[in-house]
């Protein structure tokens, strides 16, 4: 039985958001009733206790608008985040976009760094059997270590060469971009077959000339989603590169401090802002990848 | 000339097998509307051998998956073995071949013809040796262990008739199950299929595009033109039932192709 | 040796260790030998010379450990070693993965039948992929503790989404005819799961198990930085690193590297008997 997809204007509207919207209203309302269920404890122990003939509604109010929260209902993250944005100037270490673009700078120059070296070698790889053999069988097994685990000694190492701020961070990003980007590129780079490779042989084409108008364009498709993946890492690494030393800036540094303090609705604001920050970047290379792939065709 | 169906002698009455009526399929679409099958009806008696012939997009395929219950009619009715179509199904009432293997590369090709056999319900060992039985019937005694990748193409398709004959249904549908083979294996099996279908007498509905495979195998042939699917011309075989594939060079079977030639080109030709 | 004579000899041993190491990969494509020996020999070039840069050039502790130092320190810290593995690897990676394998798992199954659900929940694991899920570590201890329940929190979340595309992915993937060959039969919902859909799915979950093999390990590494009790590789990691003892740090990296290939490495090996029958399996000699 055919069934085309013809549904026009709210009923396409419907089919595409809906069922997100409704998980998407689900999960609030989960989320609400687990404030309150989480919460009660403490609420009950410290006011409610004192009040006698206090009733659902009340423990509704009251779970949902504590100081230090077991877990905060979304409308305290939301009002949280809002303040931090809007109420403070920019340069304020109060306000979470400044934490925000610390760690995308260090995030950013590792992504470009890593792509840069990635491609690099990539282009090496193709190009010689022995570093193909040798070299990549190292690059492919990496992926399967947690390279992570290498932050803090970068850090560490960094620090006593007199470097700190960024530039660590960016070398973890970098280091973290550099593997999906390299494997990647690679495969794209070899994927032309016999076919397309003998033709370019009957134009008497140069290496050259094989490398620019053949490999490169073929390699597109596969570089772009590693790109993809390559920022999403490289935002790992650089909140991660927060971690070790207690920077003050970043949002891997606010979410150390805000669990140092026990400051519930700071860390919940600041992971929502990692996240969304990691949506526009993320969001950003595939805006690219749209505007640089021709006919639209992925 | 567009004719419709082709009723029984009234000297011989036995009961259709399946019965189709005045069926239509029809799929809805954003220009135009697709008819495959325009009020198509056929009957098929027990222990024929029918073969669906036609031009690509005539319907033959949805003609026989509409049988099969692996379609819904538009409007119309089939009946198979007195059941409807869903319900014979339900009852496993047919075996049916497809024009790909289908096997199931994760398992044996013992395993895969003991599939339908353990849905049945049998135990392990009835069907162990039930399929057994019938990969020895088609010819691929030793094979058992086997998995399919590692059999040429017209072993597979021979698994997979093996695995349709597994629980010994009346009924057996194959959809140009010969398609994607060379011609001398396709002429084998061809020459297999119908000492099989001589031994067994099952009753045999089969779509082919090809004419000599038609006539050969077929003791009628039905001709269908190009969308929307009719029936054109039911065309009875009358070829002497012992016959090898030597017959192919004789006048008689020359003839019959002839007539099937010319239905298909006046099928085509009224539209 | 003095000074004179280490500049030729390490010339004289780069140039041998380039010839050796291209003759080898100029081996043929089948020689076993080839193709494993070409990438091992490179390595123990790699490693020798490292030993040898560094002791020639007197290079700082800090900066880069030598192999020697850095085997010295596993062996003296085996015992410290083997308790960080037990409490990272073996409780917060594996029981997180296998936890957020399985439920990832069976979500995709319960929701494989409602297109809705699919449509709801598969932008949100997009959109999982691309935030950094780490973060919820500070979150997890508060909630679970310091020891390593939490870190396996974060593993579960982290492992849970490319379970769930996968496990979807791979459900769709049985073909028209095999799953009209189940209808003809009049087999029902879940015999044609079990007989055809999930051994379909399976080279799709085992990516996924692979995957998720290395996020597990990052999980828990990384979520010991945000605060672990006395035991773990991050937390080996993090503090030997802030007391500048570079050679534990060198050791207990080693530990996560050789626990995390060990680990895809074993399920690399379950995913070539399981799915024997897939041409990716087949074809790759």
């Amino acid at each position: 039985m055919a069934l085309t997809d013809e549904r026009s204007g709210l009923g396409a509207a419907w089919f595409r958001v809906g069922p997100v919207l409704t998980v998407l209203a689900i999960v609030l309302l989960l989320w609400y009733a687990a404030a309150v269920w989480l919460n009660a404890p403490q609420v009950i122990e410290r006011t409610l206790s004192s009040q006698p003939g206090w009733g659902a509604l009340d423990l509704m109010r009251l779970t949902w608008s504590m100081d230090r929260p077991v877990l905060p209902a979304p409308h305290q993250i939301a009002l949280d985040l809002f303040d931090s944005v809007f109420g403070w100037p920019l340069d304020s270490p109060r306000n979470l976009l400044y934490h925000a673009a610390v760690t995308s700078s260090a995030t950013l120059l590792g992504f470009v760094l890593g792509t840069l070296l990635g491609a690099v070698l990539a282009v090496l790889i193709v190009h010689s059997r022995t570093l193909e053999r040798s070299l990549f069988p190292w690059v492919i097994a990496s992926q399967t270590v947690p390279v992570l685990a290498i932050a803090p000694i970068i850090i560490v190492i960094m620090g006593s060469m007199g470097l700190s701020g960024v530039l660590p961070k960016a070398i973890i990003s970098m280091y973290l971009c550099f593997f999906p980007v390299a494997v990647a590129l690679v495969k794209g780079l070899r994927s032309p077959g016999v076919l397309e490779l003998e033709l370019m042989h009957t134009y008497a084409a140069s290496p050259r000339h094989t490398f620019w108008m053949l490999r490169v364009p073929a390699s597109l498709p596969f570089l772009f989603p590693s790109l993809r993946v390559g920022i999403a890492a490289g935002l790992v690494g650089a909140i991660v590169g927060e971690l070790p030393t207690g920077a003050q800036a970043g949002l891997g540094a606010r979410l150390l401090t805000g669990s140092y303090y026990g400051n519930t609705v700071q860390i919940w604001s600041a992971l929502v802002m990692s996240a969304l920050l990691g949506l526009f970047l993320t969001g950003c290379v595939a805006a690219a990848e749209r505007w640089l792939t021709p006919g639209g065709r992925r | 000339m567009i004719s419709s169906l082709q009723s029984l002698p009234l000297s011989s009455p036995s009961p259709a097998t399946v019965e189709v009526q005045g069926v239509s399929v029809v799929y809805p679409a954003k220009e135009n509307t697709v008819t495959a099958l325009d009020q198509v009806s056929l009957s098929i008696r027990e222990g024929e051998f029918v073969s669906l012939i036609g031009p690509s997009g005539c319907g033959k395929t949805t003609l026989l998956r509409v049988i099969a219950d692996l379609e819904q009619v538009s409007s119309g009715s089939v009946q198979v073995n007195g059941l409807s179509a869903r319900d014979a199904r339900l009852a496993r009432a047919y075996g049916y071949v497809f024009q790909a293997p289908a096997l199931f590369p994760w398992r044996t090709v013992l395993a895969n013809v003991c599939l339908p056999l353990e849905i049945h319900g049998l135990s392990k060992a009835q069907a162990k040796a039930t399929a057994l039985e019938h990969l020895e019937r088609v010819g691929l005694k030793g094979f058992e262990g086997k998995y399919p990748w590692q059999l040429s193409g017209g072993m597979q398709q021979r698994v997979s008739i093996a695995r349709a004959l597994g629980f010994e249904p009346k009924l057996l549908m194959m959809d140009e199950p010969f398609g994607a083979l060379d011609e001398i294996t396709r002429d084998r099996l061809n020459e297999q299929l119908l000492r099989l279908w001589e031994r067994e007498k099952r009753t045999v509905v089969f779509v082919t595009h090809s004419i000599p495979e038609a006539v050969f195998l077929s003791s009628r042939i039905v001709v269908m033109s190009p969308r929307p699917g009719r029936i054109v011309e039911v065309i009875e075989s009358g070829l002497p039932a012992d016959r090898t594939l030597d017959i192919r060079d004789t006048p008689q079977f020359t003839a019959i192709a002839h007539r099937v030639r010319v239905a298909l080109q006046d099928g085509h030709g009224a539209h | 040796m003095s000074m004179a004579w280490r500049i030729p000899l390490l010339a004289l041993l780069l140039a041998l260790a380039v010839l050796s190491v291209r003759r080898l990969a100029a081996l043929d494509e089948h020689s076993l030998v080839g193709r494993l020996g070409t990438p091992l020999l490179f390595g123990a070039w790699l490693l020798l010379f490292w030993q040898l840069l560094v002791d020639a050039f007197e290079v700082p502790r800090v900066l880069l450990p030598a192999p020697s130092l850095i085997w010295q320190s596993l062996l003296a810290g085996a015992g410290v070693l083997l308790g960080d593995f037990v409490q990272t690897v073996l409780h917060s990676a594996l029981i997180g993965w296998a936890a957020g394998c399985t439920l990832g798992f069976i979500t995709g199954v319960l929701i494989d039948r409602s297109p809705f659900l699919q449509r709801g929940l598969l932008p949100l694991a997009a959109l999982a992929s691309t935030v950094p899920l780490i973060g919820i570590a500070p979150i997890m201890v508060m909630w679970f503790g310091f020891d390593w329940h939490s870190k396996a929190a974060v593993v579960v979340v982290m492992t849970f989404f490319p379970m769930l595309v996968n496990t979807l992915a791979g459900l769709a993937e049985s073909g028209h005819m095999e799953r009209d060959l189940m209808r003809s039969y009049g087999a029902g919902y879940w015999r044609t799961l079990i007989a055809l859909r999930l051994p379909v799915a399976l080279p799709f979950v085992f990516n996924a198990l692979k995957i998720n093999s290395t996020l597990a390990m990052i999980g828990a590494i990384v979520a010991e930085f945000f605060g672990s009790p006395v035991a773990g590789l991050g937390f080996r990691i993090s503090t030997e690193a802030a007391r500048l003892n570079m050679g534990l740090v060198w050791a207990a990296i080693v530990v996560a590297a050789l626990s995390g290939s060990l680990f895809y490495g074993l399920l690399g090996w379950a995913e070539r008997r399981a799915t024997f029958w897939h041409p990716s399996i087949r074809t790759h000699v």
